[in-house]
């Protein structure tokens, strides 16, 4: 890989090659302007945001935005911050992203280890899966976690996005084990090894790219889901993306332009985490079945 | 050990498709069985079904006398190597070698005994702390050899375990593995679409074609007398020749008529064949002749009783090193004859030939198979 990088770049003429450094400076800069306006929007005293000076850096920097954003903003009637709201999203996000990555992992190894007659029709349904819009699902959805009584409830929600992740974290697992070839699922066979051992034994251990890719590719969407999280809950059960919408909504006199910089950036953070900690293996798991490792 | 008897065994996948047509071999202890024929014969299918990964629609394989067809192939007492040596990536070599004991729960000791020997066997002590990945290709293919044998199964399957190192290396293996039959005495079904490597590692050859095997047999007895046109045609290099002639019968015996350039004339059948050929007279049979039935002209040869002297125009020359290919054409055939390279004379010239038909072999062109 490096390799390669290092060749193409001794081949490129020097003018080119400042014109495409040219061109992605610009467009980093063109991407990072309006986090550079959240992130020093949300350090400023009121008074100071309201001096007008939009790219102006922070006379005086203040995390006061941040605590009350955290703490002790109001969202419709309660005013105890978006902190009650980050949790339902963290509750929610660990096991809707453990359990539709786990079963995308077994249903990937048998559609392309163990398979049955139909395994193929299967999965192109399954596919299908991944087109259907989320407005789609929201009437009969609702009809059904009321028959079984997990309404406003976050597990009602957890159940929602692992059954809508399925078909995206199978397909992510289905395609990566089909680039593994099937002998090693024959030796270990003859080795004597069963459904499980051969999946624990020899194909988690190479797994890692691709659980990376579907992790982060869950996590992004659940922890942004707003439509499933305002259709489904309400009130103290809200997601924290829902709960962002109430407090930029909630209009008691002034905006607050600086505590609503600070909670849009809570919201925003874990993802970027995720981002910063496994997006290497985001790339490597997107481009594994090209490169055998 | 390892007695395998495959009995009548089918396999149609599908809509009718049959890749196996009722498949009949027999072994002995300690045997090398090559399963031998191009690409699409059946052969790896066979392997399958004998692993168990595959289920065959009928017929019975029996391993040391025991009935198999039921058994998953954990149960069967076999160990595989695979084309692609199917190492674990995540394991380092000693893992590797060891999966196999650990899964059957084979005492500590034990295993590490195990290990050792076969270490030791392939020369791969240095390389056990390694993964697959830090191997070359003929590492890779020991240790999966090491895997086999590790096991001590009662029979060993090989599925094209050479065909992807280099020339050299693949020579080297080869007669690796022969050693290594002998040491380990027992039976290896061996799938190749090598002949060279058929003839040289087997010590019986089913030649495999349109899932039937055409013939069974040892390696001399599958070179000198192949069953049909295929066999005789798949086993040799360069590939035995085949001459379209008719018969004509006079009082000396059958004779062939033979076309080169504008001479004609008629080439004394062998005395084995004679018997054979009178019968048909007036009709086209296939002459089979080796290259190296061929030759330059030979004095002390010429006494010899099926011995043939005819004059060609050579078409060709191939220098092979030991033996030089010369091309001739006869009936419209394109014929390669092996002679002794200072012998040789150069393209466009003509050359006194020797035909040895002592070994000559006959087919009915239209059954394809042996007349004589």
């Amino acid at each position: 890989m490096s390799e390669r990088d290092h060749s193409v770049h001794s081949h490129t003429p020097r003018a080119a090659r400042i014109g495409i450094y040219a061109i992605l400076v610009f467009a980093a800069l063109f991407y990072l302007t309006p986090l550079y306006v959240i992130v020093i929007t949300s350090l400023k005293s009121l008074q100071e945001v309201h001096l007008g000076n939009l790219l102006s850096l922070p006379l005086r920097p203040t995390f006061d935005a941040w605590r009350e954003a955290w703490s002790s903003a109001c969202s419709g009637a309660t005013c105890q911050g978006v902190q009650v709201y980050f949790w339902n999203s963290v509750h929610l996000v660990i096991p809707a992203v453990l359990i539709s990555t786990a079963f995308g992992a077994v249903n990937g190894y048998v559609l392309t280890k163990w398979r049955f007659r139909g395994s193929d029709l299967f999965f192109s349904l399954l596919l299908i899966g991944t087109f259907i819009p989320f407005q789609m699902i929201l009437l009969p959805m609702a009809w059904v976690l009321g028959k079984i009584h997990l309404e406003n409830t976050i597990a009602g929600l957890v159940m929602v996005h692992v059954i809508y992740g399925l078909a995206f974290t199978t397909l992510f697992f289905r395609n990566f084990y089909v680039t593994i070839p099937n002998e090693l699922v024959k030796a270990a066979m003859i080795d004597g090894a069963g459904f499980f051992t051969i999946f624990w034994r020899i194909l988690l251990p190479v797994s890692t790219p691709i659980f990376m890719v579907t992790i982060i590719w869950q996590f992004t969407q659940i922890w942004n889901d707003f439509l499933f999280g305002v259709v489904f809950t309400s009130g103290a059960i809200h997601p924290i993306t829902v709960a962002l919408n109430n407090l930029v909504n909630t209009s008691t006199g002034v905006r607050r332009y600086n505590v609503d910089m600070a909670a849009a950036l809570i919201a925003a953070l874990p993802t970027l985490l995720v981002y910063l900690i496994a997006g290497k293996y985001f790339v490597r798991g997107l481009t594994a079945g090209s490169v055998k490792g | 050990m390892g007695k395998l008897s495959i009995r009548n065994v089918h396999k149609t996948f599908g809509n009718n498709v049959e890749v196996l047509k009722g498949i009949d071999i027999e072994t002995s202890d300690n045997q090398f069985l090559i399963l031998v024929g191009p690409s699409g014969c059946g052969k790896s299918t066979l392997l399958n079904i004998i692993a168990g990964l595959e289920a065959s629609t009928g017929g019975d394989i029996h391993i040391n006398d025991r009935r198999v067809n039921d058994l998953s192939p954990r149960d069967r007492d076999i160990a595989m190597v695979f084309q692609s040596y199917a190492l674990y990536p995540s394991m380092t070599v000693r893992q590797n070698i060891l999966f196999g004991l650990q899964i059957r729960k084979v005492p500590r000791e034990e295993r590490e005994r195990t290990l050792k020997d076969v270490a030791a066997m392939l020369q791969i002590d240095h390389l056990l702390e390694r993964k697959p990945r830090e191997l070359s290709g003929g590492q890779r293919q020991r240790v999966a050899i090491g895997r086999a044998i590790a096991r001590d199964p009662a029979l060993f399957l090989f599925d094209e375990p050479l065909s992807n190192l280099d020339a050299k290396l693949r020579v080297e293996m080869r007669d690796e593995l022969k050693r290594l039959h002998q040491r380990i005495q027992t039976t290896i079904v061996y799938v190749t679409h090598d002949q060279i490597e058929a003839m040289t590692l087997g010590d019986l050859i089913a030649v495999m074609n349109d899932g039937q095997i055409q013939q069974l047999g040892s390696p001399q007895e599958i070179y000198d007398n192949p069953a049909n046109l295929f066999v005789a045609g798949f086993i040799g290099s360069p590939s035995m020749n085949f001459i379209p002639c008719e018969i004509t019968v006079d009082d000396q015996g059958a004779g062939l008529q033979m076309q080169e350039g504008d001479n004609r004339l008629v080439m004394q059948a062998p005395d084995h064949a004679q018997a054979a050929l009178r019968e048909r007279n007036g009709q086209k049979v296939i002459l089979g002749i080796r290259p190296e039935q061929i030759t330059h002209k030979r004095v002390s040869q010429l006494d010899e009783a099926d011995t043939r002297l005819m004059t060609a125009t050579v078409d060709i020359i191939e220098p092979t090193g030991p033996d030089t290919l010369i091309f001739i054409h006869l009936n419209d055939t394109k014929v390669i004859c092996r002679v002794h390279p200072p012998e040789a004379k150069q393209p466009g010239e003509r050359m006194e030939l020797l035909f040895d038909l002592a070994k000559a072999v006959f087919f009915d062109p239209q059954t394809e198979q042996r007349i004589a």
